[in-house]
């Protein structure tokens, strides 16, 4: 890490995407928009979670891959952050559920995390700072989200549901990756928010797309470059937070990635946006093919607003935690099980059903 | 179901944390603190035991009357699921179409939603058991192909296949 001695990385991640897809032809024909609405957002179908699956059953899910992958003992985890937009409880932590479900704790610190779709990147930061000032052994960072539009809007064609898992640590031989760097730009700045209490979130028109995430996430690169010397080209993989299939690549352009460095980190096109998990998920998806010595630069985005920016270098140790038939991000992205409007609708409580309705 | 007692069984609802007989090698879900086969000679060597949450279908049914809190699922598939390590579950089967599960379906413990009491009440979660994954199916299928199990019965746990409800 810069700045010292001590260094930090990433020990294990897991992935879990719901199976379930919505295409976003069948969202525009349902609310009579323009049959090219996903083409215009690069957003071909998004993932929908079951009935039964929700923040906490998804970051278990994402989190047991993390544990199966290193095979890591759940007793050496001392920090759970779970960074979500829609946790299932108001009051609750989700960390408490994953915890149990791992056979972590009960010495464990516990928070969740909450800022937009960065509040697990945050929970990452978080994770590496108790690592690397030994307060803890390893740190377990989660962002996973089941987010959802109002009906009819925009945001119908991106919100999707995912997790990702993050291990992080401070022992070199167990790292797949070690952090080198992290920086966050953060402002007051209302680009999009939800009340209390309120199911469907707000935008400030004026706000999205340039002063909020471009300015944002441009800003924390910027500062990864000139704090370690580096270039786009000193990067084999960029991944960036997506709220749709293009952002990213334009964000990319903007500070001068080509295309193809963006190309394997990006998943909104096939699962939407993820919110907290997404840039975590095309993390993922990058560390399941990149190899060592490969360098990854990492940018999530929260609104309200906030970008966490990662400077990462692939370990050694990759090879290690490969082909333990552990499911590879791909895996789970690769789904041909679509849903129809109506089901869709049923699925999220978008229509009134006397009880056993989804969050 | 209270609140309490929910609580008190997070560990085997959460993560199928069973329970094994020191005495005769018996593997008990849910646990049990005596073992049915040894009674007296068990006590104080009944452990925990973590089971691997993989097994095989033994027998399923496809329900339409849902339950209580399942309205959003029919049809949906209920089934007894052998485990690797010879106990057997009820458990929901999810990720599946009701109609391409059949006995002997390789399947794994997942943790999902299983009710909740309203929408102010608290929120129940559990296993259930889905299809095994792409990734590991065709190796875990080979397997138990090359070297299918003795019989549903593992030889040191004649009493811990016994069907038993959830
Ligand atoms: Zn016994």
């Amino acid at each position: 890490m810069k700045g010292g001695q001590s260094r930090v990385g990433i020990v294990s991640y897991g992935a879990y995407v719901p199976r379930l897809r919505i295409k976003a032809e069948e969202i525009a024909r349902v609310w009579g928009h323009d049959a090219h609405m996903g083409d215009a957002l690069n957003i071909q179908q998004k993932s929908v979670p079951s009935p039964d699956e929700d923040v906490a059953t998804m970051s278990v899910e994402a989190a047991r891959i993390a544990v199966e992958r290193a095979g890591i003992a759940a007793r050496r985890i001392g920090a759970i952050f779970v960074g979500s937009e829609s946790h299932p409880y108001a009051v609750k932590p989700t960390g408490t559920i994953v915890a149990e479900a791992l056979g972590a704790g009960p010495f464990v610190q516990m928070a969740d995390f909450e800022f937009a779709c960065k509040a697990g990147t945050a929970a990452v930061q978080a994770c590496m700072g108790l690592a690397v000032s030994k307060l803890v052994d390893l740190g377990l960072a989660i962002g996973a989200d089941t987010s959802q539009g109002a009906p009819g809007d925009a945001l119908e064609y991106s919100a999707s549901a995912g997790a990702a898992a993050i291990v992080v640590g401070r022992e070199p031989s167990e790292f797949c990756a070690e952090i080198n760097y992290t920086t966050s730009y953060t402002t007051d700045t209302p680009d999009f928010w939800r009340r209390e209490g309120q199911k469907y979130p707000s935008h400030g028109e004026r706000f999205t797309g340039t002063p909020a995430f471009f300015k944002h996430v441009a800003a924390a690169g910027e500062r990864v470059f000139s704090e370690m010397g580096t270039t786009p080209e000193d990067y084999d993989y960029a991944v960036f937070h997506q709220p749709n299939g293009k952002f990213p690549k334009m964000v990319g352009k903007k500070l001068g990635f080509r295309d193809e460095q963006v190309a394997l980190g990006l998943l909104a096109p096939r699962i939407g946006n993820t919110y907290s998990a997404a840039v975590l998920l095309g993390l993922a998806n990058v560390l399941d093919a990149a190899k060592p010595g490969d360098r990854i630069f990492v940018a999530g985005y929260g609104s309200g607003a906030g970008s966490d920016a990662f400077d990462l270098t692939v370990s050694p140790g990759i090879a290690k935690i490969r082909g333990r038939g552990v499911p590879t991000v791909e895996d789970f992205v690769r789904s041909d099980e679509f849903l129809d409007d109506a089901t869709y609708a049923k699925y999220r409580g978008k229509i009134q059903v006397p009880s056993g309705g989804a969050t | 179901m209270t609140v309490p007692r929910f609580w008190r069984e997070q560990p085997q609802r959460y993560r199928l944390l069973g329970a094994e007989c020191n005495n005769c090698g018996g593997i008990y879900f849910p646990p049990r603190t005596v073992c049915p086969e040894c009674r007296r000679e068990s006590i104080g060597k009944m452990v925990q035991r973590q089971l691997s949450g993989r097994g095989t279908v033994l027998a399923h049914t496809v329900v339409h009357q849902p339950a209580d809190g399942f309205e959003l699922q029919v049809p949906y598939v209920m089934a007894i699921v052998e485990l690797e390590e010879g106990c057997r579950v009820m458990a929901q089967v999810v990720d599946v179409v009701p109609g391409s599960v059949g006995t002997g379906l390789p399947v794994e413990m997942t943790f999902r939603r299983i009710r909740e009491d309203g929408r102010n009440g608290v929120i129940y979660y559990g296993y259930k058991f889905r299809p095994m994954r792409h990734t590991t199916l065709d190796k875990r299928v080979a397997n138990s192909i090359a070297s299918p199990k003795p019989s549903s019965t593992p030889p040191r746990s004649p009493a811990g296949s016994r069907p038993r409800r959830s």
